[in-house]
């Protein structure tokens, strides 16, 4: 025999385990930065040169390897490091040697590094150096940046161009 | 230091069950109904996806537009339905994890029931996936933080070789494919889900994937009512200039996310890791001891199947006969999928314990703890009975009465069969009987209290025969931690014997001698009023 006023408490109390979930779901509210920070970005993929050049092979090296294998160049695959510094007024807050992906290193380095910042003005600069040399950068660019609340401003490397954009 | 916590989990649990039973009753009680919720909100899921794919287009631009416009314009069908196919997920991972943290409370998941355990895993993080790529269609500004965050924890994983949260900061990089992709993530990994949850369930004897109607029905209403009540909407368009720093999480399915914050990415992955492993491995940690499986005895087995019908673990099955009994069939036990529960015992219709001319052997028994020494302890326990009403306690010792000075102890009280009630009230070994199980919405060997019931209830072989006086036989079902309300009941029910006038015997006490006879397998003859051979 159904007893309404029971199946009406019963109601009841799914009712509310169930508001309880729908309350839950998308409350309460995360807040990952403060309020009054925007978020600076630095991400890019790029591939350093190799670490060493081709070398010709002598005919004796070629004679060692198997027939359908002979080459007359060997070309070692693994990649530079690439080195990475970011400022921000004046101050690095950032600086990274960028290690080749891939088992054998031969893959392009990678970057993915996001810096929180007040919101504000800044002079951004970005530098790498994708070869052998030893002093200076190959690749370079600085800007006064406007940091707006919850801003992304992200600083990207185009292979294409071979120079640093900001967005 | 498990033990510990699975009592103080174990004793939470009871404190809320109770009360759920009073109003609910113990058949609709919807803690004692997890897996079939789960089952329940999971086809609530499947339905409102499928129609909301109709509505949905995949496109970039288009994904966020046609949710929206399904919500507004169409908020009295699909939009409910988006906030049953959101609110049904969540209650689905609301039901798993009460429904592992009750089966590890009770202590359901190790010996034989580590398969269950050990398929619930995969199940979580399956659930979990399909719940995650589901954000990502929505393509809000919660989509684009899951987005982000989802990928950042993939990048950390050396599995990729360019980061894929890089599709995800700048226009241009992504496509509409992507989210042809995330459709196709999001229908395969359910099904895959649906695949894991068929096989949670392959080794267990009937088991509940549908709740009962009216607590279905009653679910179905309050979803409705709070979808109404706060329909589920999106968070603003995604706008890749702005970091989605701010953003109403789902707490069911997104817990970890703002923990990446705080532990790193390779603190969620240890944590992910840690829980998948120790979850994985608890039901060896550390193993449960158990008696020896049920063993077949060929010359009392006439394959009748009841044995094999009533357990609960699909650890008995029927095959073609091996000796030369005239039967087609005979009883054959898996040890790795018996618990030593003893429902097979009390199944079996050899199982009885009137003999006299012939030792106390039944078609199926545990060599551990065999029918003749459950008799012979019955009898036992029932020289040691005195006061104004003598009640022998038959006890699961997984119940309240387990604890009971002088029960007869058993693994479950199925084990006992319908007959040794009658041979303990015949013999006026005793003025009364309680069988003291688990409490009704969580029996320990999940179909022993039915059974039990609907054998007394002449529902179900073998029967408690008609001329056993009901009056005097009383089922109590209490959990462990309710001692005193077990000891309570069976006060009531002492007195309320004690009003009846002396039963007594129709047939002839056992004699000491004879027990002894009995359980050293002499001949003794068949007597009288006995129940019949099989």
């Amino acid at each position: 025999m159904l007893n309404p006023i029971r199946i009406v408490g019963q109601l009841g109390v799914i009712g509310a385990l169930f508001a309880a979930v729908a309350l839950l779901s998308n409350r309460p509210v995360y807040r990952q930065t403060p309020s009054d920070t925007g978020i600076v970005m630095l991400t890019f993929v790029h591939g350093a040169d190799r670490r060493a050049d081709c070398r010709r092979l002598s005919a004796e090296e070629i004679a060692k390897l198997a027939p359908n294998m002979r080459r007359t160049e060997d070309c070692p695959r693994e990649r530079r490091p690439i080195y990475v510094e970011l400022d921000v007024d004046g101050r690095t807050i950032y600086q990274a040697s960028l290690r080749p992906t891939g088992i054998a290193r031969d893959g392009p380095s990678r970057v993915y590094e996001r810096f929180v910042l007040p919101t504000g003005q800044y002079d951004i600069a970005v530098r790498m150096r994708d070869t052998a040399r030893i002093d200076g950068f190959d690749h370079q660019r600085s800007e006064r940046i406007a940091l707006a609340p919850d801003q992304m401003f992200v600083i990207d490397f185009r292979n294409e161009s071979g120079e640093f954009v900001f967005h | 230091m498990i033990g510990a916590v699975r009592y103080v989990l174990r004793y939470g649990f009871e404190l809320i069950e109770r009360p759920f039973d009073r109003l609910f009753g113990p058949a609709l009680n919807p803690i004692a109904q997890l897996g079939a919720l789960g089952f329940f909100f999971f086809w609530i899921v499947a339905v409102t996806g499928i129609y909301l794919f109709i509505f949905f287009d995949t496109g970039i631009d288009r994904a966020y537009e046609s949710v929206e416009h399904l919500t507004d314009a169409h908020w009295f069908h699909a939009g409910v339905m988006r906030s049953l196919h959101r609110y049904s997920s969540d209650l689905m991972v609301v039901m798993v994890v009460v429904h592992l943290l009750r089966e590890f409370a009770y202590d359901h998941y190790r010996g034989a029931r580590w398969f269950s355990w050990l398929t619930g895993v995969p199940i979580i993080a399956l659930l979990y996936v399909s719940g995650i790529t589901g954000y990502w269609l929505v393509w809000d500004r919660l989509a684009y933080y899951v987005a982000i965050t989802t990928s950042e924890l993939l990048d950390y994983l050396p599995i990729f070789g360019e980061p894929i949260a890089r599709n995800f900061i700048s226009t241009g990089t992504l496509t509409s494919r992507f989210f042809t992709l995330m459709v196709f993530m999001h229908v395969a990994v359910p099904l895959f889900l649906l695949f894991m949850m068929w096989v949670h369930i392959l080794r267990i004897s009937r088991p509940r994937v549908n709740p009962p109607r009216m607590l279905a029905a009653l679910s179905l209403i309050a979803l409705v009512v709070v979808s109404l009540w706060k329909p589920a909407v999106s968070q603003g368009h995604v706008d890749l200039a702005r970091a989605p720093v701010e953003v109403g999480l789902d707490w069911f399915f997104l817990p970890l996310y703002p923990m990446t914050d705080f532990w790193g990415r390779g603190g969620v992955w240890v944590f992910l890791g840690a829980f998948f492993l120790i979850v994985g491995l608890m039901p060896w940690l550390p193993p449960l001891r158990r008696l020896k499986a049920a063993e077949v005895d060929l010359a009392h087995c006439n394959g009748c199947a009841r044995c094999a019908e009533d357990c609960p673990y699909e650890a008995i099955r029927m095959v073609r006969r091996t000796d030369s009994l005239p039967f087609p069939t005979q009883a054959q036990v898996n040890p790795s999928l018996c618990v030593s529960c003893g429902i097979c015992v009390g199944a079996c219709p050899s199982s009885t314990p009137f003999r006299r001319t012939q030792s106390l052997k039944t078609g199926i028994d545990l060599p551990d703890y065999t029918l003749a020494q459950l008799r012979e302890r019955t009898i036992t326990a029932a020289q040691e009975l005195n006061g104004a009403a003598r009640i022998l306690v038959f006890a699961c010792e997984h119940g309240g009465g387990a604890a009971h000075p002088g029960c007869v102890a058993l693994p479950c009280v199925a084990m006992a069969p319908p007959s040794l009630i009658d041979f303990v009230l015949s013999k006026n070994l005793a003025d009364g009987v309680a069988v003291a199980g688990c409490a009704e919405r969580s029996c320990f060997n999940r179909l022993g209290k039915v059974w039990t019931e609907q054998r007394f209830a002449q529902e179900r072989d073998p029967y408690l025969r008609t001329r056993v006086p009901r009056e005097r036989v009383a089922t109590l079902w209490t959990s462990a931690l309710e001692r005193g309300r077990f000891e309570q009941q069976l006060m009531q029910f002492a007195n309320a014997v004690a009003a009846f006038p002396p039963a007594k015997p129709r047939v002839q006490p056992p004699q000491p001698e004879m027990v002894r006879t009995a359980v050293h397998e002499a001949p003794i003859p068949v007597e009288e009023g006995s129940a019949p051979p099989c």
